[in-house]
């Protein structure tokens, strides 16, 4: 929303169009398929049919980075990888989102000790929005987080503010 | 095949070249000169009594004073298992390869000198495998530093 | 009309990004447009430094790092470790954690191809076998979580015996498990098996031949794909398998030379009905015991040195671990069959188009975390 974005103070019409915008992102976060490790699995069984992320909307997940809205980085990040991360956080498009999930993306996980190739936390390296813990989390954690991130993205507006609120 | 018997074999046919033995350890093993390797591999191999085709394992060990290197083998007609073990120096372990006998162990020796800096004479490809390629020291050392930064990314 | 496209050779990368590659694997193409001329695969994205980690902790604390390595079957990598430990250490274990060990680890098996069976039908585009395989598997996983807790990563073999004992009630519900999920093995044949799309995509792909599978260290079912028939179950028996009744399933060659990606998926889904079997069998002689009663109360083995090996769903594990008498390993090293599967891989895909890279990687069966430890 670059062009009407942050141009005008809040009123009636602002909100509406918050409420509608908001409303369209939320409830179609199409995740790119960024599963690494152990949480990749748990990924895929809540993309399965027992516990249906479709639901949420999240349901369609996109090989390309540059055709999705939000990055669930699930499983361990190695120091290897971290650079190609970032290459594709930055190739998404403007709204995106990230969701850490399992404690190797949170802040290094078992490995935080003696892992000298493992990055201690994705958010070293990208900006995170959501944390969600747990080794590897339950797919209800996993749909917490995506429901923590939908309010969240409830909760922007797209007015002249005074703090400084990403979309 | 019992232990003593393969142990006795390799030691008819290669003499002084078989260093030590252990024949009635869990997991018998026999330490060889690292400059035969080669040929006591081959032999192994195309022996028809011994006939080990299978190279299960192939890894180093870092003792303080020394490195070794283990080669665990099998026999698929068999069912037999040995254990090689070659010492090198610490300072500058090198030993030829055994790409050619056995083709697992290209990926296992580029293992072996990714995570001990084995240098491996005659490998066709000798290049880290786990670890990026500008990576500096080799982990499993038992004095090996844990480095703070890489490429900028704290670790 | 054969035409030499050899001067137009391009490198093509599929990253460590990519829907059908099982995890961070790169590979890199040298085709020219749609024959690969040689695909190298690139790997270390998810190296974890688990050899490490097993020489700086205890013992028995080895044993969640261990289940970390090939996450999809977690109770067969502890089941390794746990067995080349108290082989060092001399420890006997009671008919009852014996008996369990088995069940638990023949229902990983169960899980783990399942999982590789609904991901490779995802590869090969269809959706609905995955479906239908997690519906199964959440069922196993049902059962794992009411005994140890935990759905994927279990922490459930310890060495010298188990974590906890089974809920009473629990021999009941794997046979009801296996009652009902039987049946319905047929039923992914009939969708995903003889389907003729799958069949065409598969059959004469990616083809293995013994000689090559054993210079290359291949072993399980893509070894037995070929038509070796070796498994360690009965051929080096351990844990007492050498008391069960079942048969080791072999690549019969049934729509295309012996050896190709489809042998080494049916040899999978016929496993499946072997692993029903023998778990049958340890239910019937499960027997009432503790599971606590070996377990030593400081695990300080002797020093020295083992070697042992497991049949994991993917291969032969391999623990080669060093005891200098301390309560901390001095050193663990992993043989991984997924690690040797991959190594021959530059070796089966000469020769493949593009489309067949990714069938023949998805027969492979590979999981990261066990080839980058």
């Amino acid at each position: 929303m670059g062009v009407i974005e942050g141009r005008f103070e809040d009123n009636i019409l602002i909100t509406s169009l918050d409420w509608i915008i908001n409303w369209a992102r939320s409830s179609s976060p199409w995740p790119v398929t960024l599963g690494l490790a152990c949480c990749a699995i748990e990924m895929m069984a809540t993309g399965a049919s027992r516990y249906d992320i479709d639901r949420f909307g999240a349901g369609v997940f996109r090989p390309s980075p540059r055709q999705s809205d939000v990055m669930i980085v699930a499983g361990t990040v190695t120091l290897k990888m971290a650079t190609r991360i970032k290459r594709l956080y930055e190739q998404m498009p403007e709204p995106k989102y990230v969701i850490s999930m399992g404690s190797c993306a949170n802040n290094g996980g078992p490995y935080w000790q003696y892992g000298y190739h493992v990055l201690k936390g994705v958010d070293a390296v990208i900006p995170v929005d959501v944390y969600v813990p747990g080794c590897p989390p339950r797919p209800e954690s996993l749909l917490e987080g995506l429901i923590q991130l939908q309010n969240k993205i409830r909760r922007q507006t797209i007015a002249k503010t005074s703090k400084v609120e990403r979309a | 095949m019992k232990p003593e018997e393969i142990v006795s074999r390799l030691k008819e046919r290669f003499g002084d070249r078989i260093l030590e033995s252990k024949p009635d350890a869990l997991s018998p093993w026999t330490v060889v000169d690292p400059a035969a390797i080669v040929e006591i591999a081959s032999f192994l191999r195309d022996d028809e009594a011994l006939a080990m085709d299978h190279l299960e394992l192939l890894g180093g060990v870092d003792y303080k004073d020394r490195i070794e290197v283990v080669y665990v083998l099998y026999s698929m007609k068999h069912r037999h298992r040995h254990t090689l073990k070659c010492r090198l120096p610490r300072d500058n372990p090198r030993i030829a390869t055994v790409e050619s006998i056995w083709r697992v162990a290209d990926w296992h020796e580029r293992e072996a000198y990714d995570m001990f800096g084995i240098v491996f004479e005659g490998h066709s490809d000798l290049r880290r495998i786990l670890c990026p390629d500008d990576w500096e020291g080799y982990p499993l050392r038992k004095d090996y530093k844990f480095p703070t930064s890489y490429r900028g990314m704290p670790v | 009309m054969e035409v030499d496209y050899s001067g137009e050779i391009m490198t093509l990368n599929m990253g460590p990004q990519h829907p059908s590659t099982h995890g961070v694997l790169r590979l890199e193409l040298k085709t020219d447009g749609e024959v690969v001329h040689e695909a190298i695969p690139h790997i270390g994205y998810l190296h974890r430094c688990f050899e490490k980690h097993a020489e700086n902790v205890e013992y028995p604390g080895v044993v969640p790092f261990a289940d970390r390595m090939d996450y999809v079957a977690a109770m067969n990598n502890e089941l390794g470790y746990v067995l080349a430990v108290e082989k060092l250490m001399g420890i006997q274990v009671n008919d009852r954690v014996r008996y369990l060990r088995i069940i638990m680890a023949e229902l990983n098996r169960i899980a783990s191809h399942l999982l590789a069976a609904g991901t490779y039908g995802l590869d090969m585009g269809s959706w609905t076998p995955f479906l239908h395989c997690f519906r199964d598997r959440e069922t196993i996983l049902d059962l794992f979580e009411e005994t140890c807790g935990a759905r994927l990563l279990y922490n459930y073999n310890w060495i010298g015996g188990l974590m906890h004992d089974v809920l009473p009630g629990f021999e009941k519900r794997v046979i009801d498990f296996l009652d009902r999920f039987e049946p319905l093995v047929q039923d992914l044949n009939r969708l995903l098996s003889y389907n003729y799309i799958f069949i065409k995509r598969t059959a004469n792909v990616g083809i293995l031949t013994p000689e090559t599978a054993i210079s290359f260290g291949v072993t399980g079912p893509n070894l037995r794909g070929s038509g070796v028939a070796f498994d360690v179950r009965r051929d080096e028996p351990y844990l007492g398998y050498d008391e069960f009744d079942f048969e080791v399933v072999v690549g019969k060659g049934e729509f295309g030379p012996v050896g190709s990606c489809f042998d080494r998926y049916m040899v999978r889904i016929r496993e499946v009905l072997e692993s029903c079997k023998i778990i049958r069998q340890a239910v019937a002689r499960l027997k009432p015991g503790d599971v606590h009663e070996s377990i030593p109360k400081r695990i300080k083995p002797p020093a020295g040195e083992v070697y042992m090996r497991t049949e994991c769903p993917r291969g032969e594990l391999g623990f080669y671990i060093v005891s200098d008498g301390s309560t901390k390993p001095y050193r663990v090293k992993v043989k991984s069959p997924c690690f040797t599967a991959m190594s021959a891989f530059k070796e089966i895909s000469r020769g493949a188009m593009i489309a067949d890279i990714v069938a023949i990687v998805g027969s492979l069966d590979i999981v990261l975390g066990e080839i980058d430890r």
